[in-house]
């Protein structure tokens, strides 16, 4: 597709509120096809580092790439049409809809029909089964035809992948996707997510340690608005930069939690 | 992408089957179109005829305001701009055509009057759309003073005070069609009603008709799925001005003068007020307001003179207990029928109708007293109400009344709370019997 083996580079991006300074100077080279977890501290600027490179808040400076084009500045429309989407942490969805028209609605831009109002929804035939087969892959067919709204906690979670995959993107970016669920969904809910974002890149920011070495490749760890590690799990692990400032209490804690007894 | 399309395609088979002839939909069709046909069949009178024709006019508008406040979620102030100024177009089109400057079938004026209210719309819509939810509505606000204040500046082609006449017997006559009678342009009212209604339908089961309610129940993720919600915005806003501009073209033609008041903020809270009453989330739900707006503002308003409070007290009482105007109410009922609970209902509806007449007797009789007092004094103090005579000036007739409302009240309160008890059950048995559908 491009001459770039990133599918999303940052370059020394920074982005303040007002005096505050969250993300200060992060780098990060993802390469096609990877799963990247997004790890760090509370208010490391995780969220706020999705936010950048799915277009919601414009950066102070510094560059974006994705699919090595440029796309600081750009709408986050623009930059979903060049291979990017999205989750939410929490659901955002299309609430007074059904199912099925969420997905549809998700992928009506990537296949290509743009604001036409001179077709019938029900004729688009490629549209329909792209949506149905979604449908099936997150596993809400019983679900096709109830409103968004009433869907349980863990279906809107499931809907609001769908609707992040639906679209065809290359690159999926999941805002902590399995926050708020229990034990038993989290485990169903990564699996689905593995099978469902197959051969694509896939960043994940996630609390859930668990979770992190279930689906990622490599860790980026993220402390203070910069990326002090970028390497496979083992390796993160290792790094005593990252046991100083994350891991590391948590290691210390758990040893004396298991000296105590 | 090809091939891919392809096996997905073979993994799905015949979902999609096309059905070429849906019965449901060509008796719902059929039935308005024999509506439309019939009805100065069956209401024959000059004041129905008139009352028939604006009825069509209002459908159209209340339609196409709909599409904005309905499945858009853009809550406009001055929808009455592009009703308006189609309007003024296309009388002066309707005087052009008198004068022999514009060869153009009088039966094709409302077109002229829809791609004006699309014009203004591309211009105006530019500028109101390219924000969402209270700025938007303080912007149309804006828009409909600014265009109200320049229809009184600019009188060559506002009309001034007096505004622009015109005369729809202008032209060829087409078939010998003359539009003079007013069963003629009735039935070229209806015939724009039919079209107008069946493309706005058709409009919503389009991609643009449904990302436009997708931008209505939550903008930020189109934005995230591709789309640019302001254009989806603007683009339904100029489809939705060019059909308020066919239906101000055929107010144009119907009424043969258009004054100022057709782009006033009056005529614009009443396309939102209507709209909402017959029930903004339902397509057929403005098509009832429509109705109501046009028997509303020439029937009530001859029945008393303080009609204005009592649309006022049903806005009121809509939006605090029926949010989803008169078609979820219908909606709501035609469930409980589906189920087959409808009946058990019935003395409930029997109380609380009975009930509620108790407590709107006693309170239009003190309304009409306070009117009389207030405006009529001059013709002594004695109301004429439903038969009975009543002394604004006497305690009698004020404790009479304040007893009627007062038992009414609260016989309307326990017949209201039996009601919702009853509601609830069935509610829940409905709940129940579909999520044990759905286990089968």
């Amino acid at each position: 597709m491009n001459s770039s083996p990133y599918a999303v580079e940052l370059l020394d991006l920074h982005k303040s509120f007002g005096k505050t300074e969250i993300i200060r100077g992060a780098n990060l080279q993802v390469r096609a096809g990877e799963r990247v977890a997004i790890i760090g501290p509370n208010g490391a600027g995780k969220s706020t580092l999705f936010n950048l490179i799915s277009g919601r808040f414009g950066a102070s400076s510094g560059e974006i790439r994705v699919n090595g084009k440029r796309v600081d500045g750009l709408t986050p429309y623009e930059i979903n049409r060049l291979g990017l989407a999205r989750s939410f942490q929490v659901s955002n969805l299309f609430t007074r809809l059904s199912v099925f028209e969420n997905l549809r609605c998700a992928v009506l831009w990537s296949l290509g029909y743009r604001y036409a109002f001179w077709k019938f929804l029900a004729d688009l035939r490629d549209a329909n089964e792209r949506a149905e087969e979604v449908l099936a892959m997150i596993k809400l067919d019983r679900k096709r035809d109830v409103l968004a709204m009433n869907l349980t906690y863990a279906e809107q979670r499931a809907l609001e992948i769908g609707i992040t995959i639906a679209g065809g993107a290359s690159v999926i970016l999941l805002d902590e996707p399995t926050a708020g669920m229990s034990r038993s969904e989290t485990t169903r809910f990564i699996q689905l997510i593995r099978d469902v974002t197959e051969g694509k890149t896939l960043l994940t920011v996630e609390h859930d340690m668990g979770v992190v070495f279930g689906l990622a490749d490599k860790i980026a760890v993220l402390v203070y608005g910069e990326v002090i590690a970028f390497d496979r799990p083992d390796a993160v692990r290792a790094n005593t930069r990252v046991q100083e400032a994350y891991l590391g209490s948590t290691l210390a804690d758990a040893q004396a939690a298991t000296a105590g007894v | 992408m090809t091939t891919q399309a392809n096996a997905s395609r073979a993994a799905a088979p015949a979902q999609f089957s096309f059905k070429p002839y849906n019965v449901g939909r060509v008796v719902v069709w059929g039935l308005f179109a024999a509506v439309l046909a019939c009805a100065p069949l069956l209401f024959t009178s000059n004041l129905a005829a008139t009352m028939l024709s604006q009825m069509g006019i209002a459908i159209i508008a209340c339609l196409s305001y709909n599409m904005l406040l309905g499945q858009g979620g853009m809550l406009s102030f001055g929808h009455a701009v592009y009703t308006g100024l189609g309007s003024y177009l296309a009388i002066h089109a309707l005087n052009a055509i008198a004068s022999g400057t514009l060869p153009v079938p009088v039966g094709l004026v409302p077109l002229i009057g829809g791609l004006a209210g699309m014009g203004f719309a591309v211009l105006l819509g530019f500028v109101t759309t390219r924000k969402s939810g209270t700025p938007f509505a303080m912007i149309t606000l804006g828009v409909a003073e600014l265009v109200f204040a320049m229809s009184l500046m600019f009188s060559e082609f506002f009309g001034g005070e007096a505004g622009v006449a015109g005369n729809r017997v202008s032209g060829q006559p087409f078939l010998g069609i003359t539009y003079g009678p007013q069963i003629q342009v009735y039935y070229l009212i209806a015939l724009y009603t039919f079209v107008c209604v069946a493309a706005m339908f058709a409009f919503t089961r389009t991609p643009l008709g449904r990302m436009l309610n997708a931008v209505r129940d939550n903008p930020e993720r189109v934005e995230f799925i591709g789309y640019s919600t302001r254009n989806v915005r603007y683009i339904a806003f100029i489809i939705a001005g060019f059909f308020a501009g066919v239906a101000g073209g055929l107010a144009a033609v119907n009424f043969e003068i258009v004054n100022a008041e057709v782009v006033g903020a009056a005529r614009s809270a009443a396309y939102l007020l209507f709209t909402f009453l017959g029930g903004a989330t339902f397509f057929f739900g403005p098509i009832i307001g429509a109705v109501v707006m046009v028997i509303a503002l020439v029937m009530l308003s001859e029945l008393t003179k303080a009609w204005l409070l009592y649309l006022g007290l049903i806005f009121l009482l809509m939006v605090m207990y029926a949010p989803g105007g008169i078609a979820s109410l219908i909606m709501m009922n035609l469930r409980v029928a589906a189920f087959g609970k409808l009946r058990r209902m019935g003395t409930s509806y029997l109380a609380l109708g009975a009930t509620a007449l108790v407590m709107l007797v006693g309170a239009a009789a003190m309304i009409e007293m306070v009117y009389h007092l207030q405006l009529d004094m001059g013709v002594g103090p004695v109301v004429h109400f439903l038969g009975l005579q009543l002394n604004a000036h006497s305690l009698d007739s004020w404790f009479g009344c304040a007893f009627v409302l007062v038992t009414g009240l609260g016989l309307f309160e326990l017949s209201r709370r039996q009601f919702a008890r009853e509601w609830g059950e069935i509610q829940g048995e409905i709940e129940k019997e579909i999520k044990r559908r759905e286990a089968l």
